[in-house]
C-alpha cells in the first residue's frame, strides 16, 4: 500500500516539477518585467512580426488539418468498403503507421529532394515545360508547408478515423437503401452525423500536431518563415533581439490557442451530442 | 476488382502518387552522383562520417532511457492508480493531456526558464530524458490505459493473493504478461519518436541523430536524402514491430 502511494506520488511529483511548473513559469515570466508586473510582453504579441507568425501558424494548421481530415477520411472509407481487397487494407494501414511517424527533419529533406528549387521532380517538370517556381510555387511558403505537413496529417487521420468508420453498421446503410435513400442522402443524414464527433476530434488532433510542429518547418526553411514555433526557437537561441519574456509570451499564446481549440471542440461535441441522445 | 468504385480508386490512385513520388524521388536523389552518374557514393560518405556513430548511439541511449523511465515511473503509477486509487484518474488524465496542450517548443522554453542548474543535470544529454518522457506520455498513457481497462485488475489481484502471491509476483507474473502487447507497442513507438526527435535536442544544444541530420542537410543535399531514407527505414522497422505485437493497430507518436 505504501509502495502504491509512493509510485503514484512519484509520477505526480515528476509531472508537477517538470511539466506543470515550467508551464506556470512561462505564465509568470510573460507578465513580469524588470520592475514588476507588466503587460508589455503580452502586448508585443500584437507586433507585426508576431502577428504574422500567429497568422501563418493558424493558416497552416487549419489548412493541413482540413486537408488531412478530408483526404484521410476518404482514403479510410475507400479501403474499408466491404468489397475492398484485404491486401489493400493491410498496405494502407501499415503505410499509414510509418508515414504518420515519418516527420520532422527527414520528411523535410525528402520534400527538398523532390520539390525543392533543385529537387528532382522540379527539374523533371521543368524539362517537360512546367516551371513550378516560375509559376509562383515555392516549397518554402505556407502552401508548400501545407503540402509537406499533409504527408503526416493524412495518414494520422487514416489511423484515427478507421475505428469510427468500422463502427458504422452495414444495417444502417441497408435501412437507408430500403427506405429509398441514395448515397448522398445516406451520408448527409446518417453517415456524417454519426461520424461527426470522431471527425471533429480527429481535426483537433491534427490541428494540434501541425500547430506545435517545429522540426519539419525548421529544417525546411531554417526558421525563415515566421511560425510561432520557429519564432520561439529564435528567441531561445538568441537569433533575434528579443527578451526571454517575449518567448514566454509567445509560448503562452500557443497554449491559449490550444486550450481555446479544445474548449471549442468540447462545446461542439456537446451540441452534437444533443442531437444524438443515444451516444 | 471494381467493388471500390471509380471514386474509391481515384482517391487511392491520387494518394498513392502523393505518398510514393517523394519517396521514389528521394531514393533517386540520394543515389545521384552529379551529371548522369548514379551510385552509392552519398551513403558511403555518410557512413564514413565520424560524428554518425556517436550521434546515433546517443539517440538510441536516450530512447532506451526514456523507455526505462516510462516503465519505472508511469507503468507502476498507472497499475496502482487502477487498483487502489481510481479516484485519482482525472488527475492522471489531466497530466497525460498536458503535453498536447503545451507544445514541445513551449515546454522547452519553460524548462530553460525554470532550470538554470545544476550543471550535472542540465549539462548532460540525459537531461533530454525528462522532456522525452512527456513527449511519449500521451500515447503511452493511452495505450496502457486501454490495456489496463481490458484486464479486470482487481479480480486478477485477488485471485493472485488468494493463491498466496505477493504484489511483486502478481505484477511480474500476471499484470506484465497481460500488458505485453500494449507495453511493447508503446515502447517501440517511443524508440521511433525519440530517435527522430529534433525540437528539444536542437534548442538545448545536444548533438543527437536528428540534429546531426539537420546539420548535414544544410550543406550536403544528396547525403541529406540518403539520411532521410535511412530514417524512413528505421521508422518502418519500428512500426512493423508495433503492428506485429499490436495485432494491426497503428500507433500515433509525437514530435514533428
Amino acid at each position: 500500500m505504501i509502495l502504491a502511494w509512493f509510485f503514484i506520488g512519484l509520477f505526480i511529483a515528476v509531472s508537477a516539477a517538470f511539466m506543470l511548473a515550467p508551464t506556470v513559469m512561462l505564465a509568470i515570466q510573460s507578465v513580469v518585467g524588470d520592475d514588476g508586473l507588466t503587460l508589455e510582453f503580452i502586448q508585443s504579441l500584437g507586433d507585426y512580426r508576431y502577428r504574422v507568425a500567429f497568422q501563418n501558424s493558424l493558416v497552416l494548421s487549419v489548412a493541413s488539418a482540413t486537408v488531412g481530415v478530408i483526404a484521410g477520411g476518404l482514403i479510410a472509407h475507400a479501403v474499408l468498403k466491404p468489397g475492398a481487397p484485404g491486401w489493400l487494407r493491410a498496405t494502407v494501414t501499415s503505410f499509414s503507421a510509418v508515414a504518420a511517424n515519418f516527420a520532422g527533419v527527414p520528411l523535410a529533406f525528402a520534400f527538398i529532394s523532390t520539390l525543392g528549387s533543385l529537387g528532382l521532380l522540379t527539374q523533371l517538370l521543368k524539362g517537360w515545360g512546367l516551371d513550378l517556381y516560375g509559376n509562383g510555387f515555392s516549397l518554402y511558403s505556407i502552401s508548400g508547408l501545407t503540402l509537406v505537413y499533409s504527408y503526416f496529417q493524412v495518414p494520422l487521420m487514416v489511423i484515427i478515423v478507421t475505428p469510427a468508420i468500422e463502427a458504422l453498421r452495414p444495417a444502417w446503410r441497408e435501412a437507408a437503401d430500403s427506405l429509398g435513400a441514395n448515397g448522398s442522402q445516406y451520408w448527409r443524414m446518417v453517415g456524417l452525423p454519426v461520424l461527426a464527433p470522431s471527425l471533429l476530434s480527429g481535426w483537433i488532433l491534427l490541428f494540434g500536431s501541425a500547430f506545435s510542429a517545429y522540426a519539419t518547418a525548421y529544417a525546411l526553411t531554417s526558421g525563415n518563415i515566421g511560425l510561432v514555433t520557429t519564432e520561439i526557437s529564435n528567441v531561445l537561441s538568441g537569433n533575434v533581439m528579443a527578451s526571454p519574456q517575449t518567448g514566454a509570451a509567445l509560448s503562452v499564446g500557443m497554449i491559449v490557442v490550444m486550450v481555446g481549440v479544445l474548449a471549442l471542440s468540447a462545446l461542439l461535441a456537446r451540441r452534437a451530442a444533443r442531437w444524438m441522445p443515444h451516444r | 476488382m471494381n467493388r471500390l468504385g471509380l471514386g474509391g480508386w481515384t482517391v487511392l490512385l491520387l494518394a498513392g502518387i502523393y505518398f510514393l513520388v517523394p519517396l521514389g524521388m528521394t531514393v533517386a536523389f540520394s543515389l545521384w552522383e552529379g551529371g548522369s552518374r548514379y551510385g552509392f557514393a552519398s551513403y558511403r560518405v555518410l557512413l564514413g562520417r565520424p560524428e554518425l556513430p556517436g550521434s546515433l548511439l546517443l539517440s538510441v541511449e536516450l530512447a532506451v532511457a526514456t523507455a526505462v523511465a516510462l516503465i519505472v515511473v508511469l507503468l507502476p503509477a498507472m497499475i496502482f492508480m487502477n487498483l487502489y486509487a481510481p479516484r485519482m484518474r482525472p488527475v492522471f488524465e489531466f497530466i497525460a493531456a498536458l503535453p498536447f496542450v503545451v507544445p514541445a517548443i513551449a515546454l522547452v522554453a519553460g524548462l530553460s526558464a525554470l532550470f538554470t542548474g545544476p550543471e550535472w543535470l542540465i549539462g548532460s544529454p540525459f537531461y533530454l530524458v525528462i522532456p522525452y518522457f512527456f513527449l511519449a506520455l500521451p500515447y503511452a498513457y493511452r495505450a496502457l490505459d486501454v490495456g489496463l481497462r481490458a484486464l479486470d485488475l482487481t479480480t486478477l489481484t485477488e485471485a493472485g493473493q488468494s493463491l498466496g502471491a505477493g504484489m511483486g509476483q502478481i505484477i511480474r507474473l500476471v499484470v506484465f504478461p497481460n500488458l505485453r502487447s500494449a507495453l511493447v507497442g508503446s515502447l517501440l513507438l517511443t524508440l521511433a519518436v525519440v530517435i527522430g526527435e529534433f525540437t528539444f535536442a536542437n534548442v538545448l544544444l545536444f548533438r543527437t541523430f536528428a540534429v546531426f541530420m539537420n546539420e548535414i542537410g544544410q550543406h550536403e543535399a544528396t547525403e541529406a536524402a540518403a539520411l532521410s531514407m535511412v530514417s524512413f527505414l528505421i521508422t518502418w522497422g519500428a512500426m512493423l514491430g508495433v503492428l506485429v505485437v499490436g495485432r494491426g493497430r497503428a500507433p500515433v507518436g509525437g514530435g514533428r
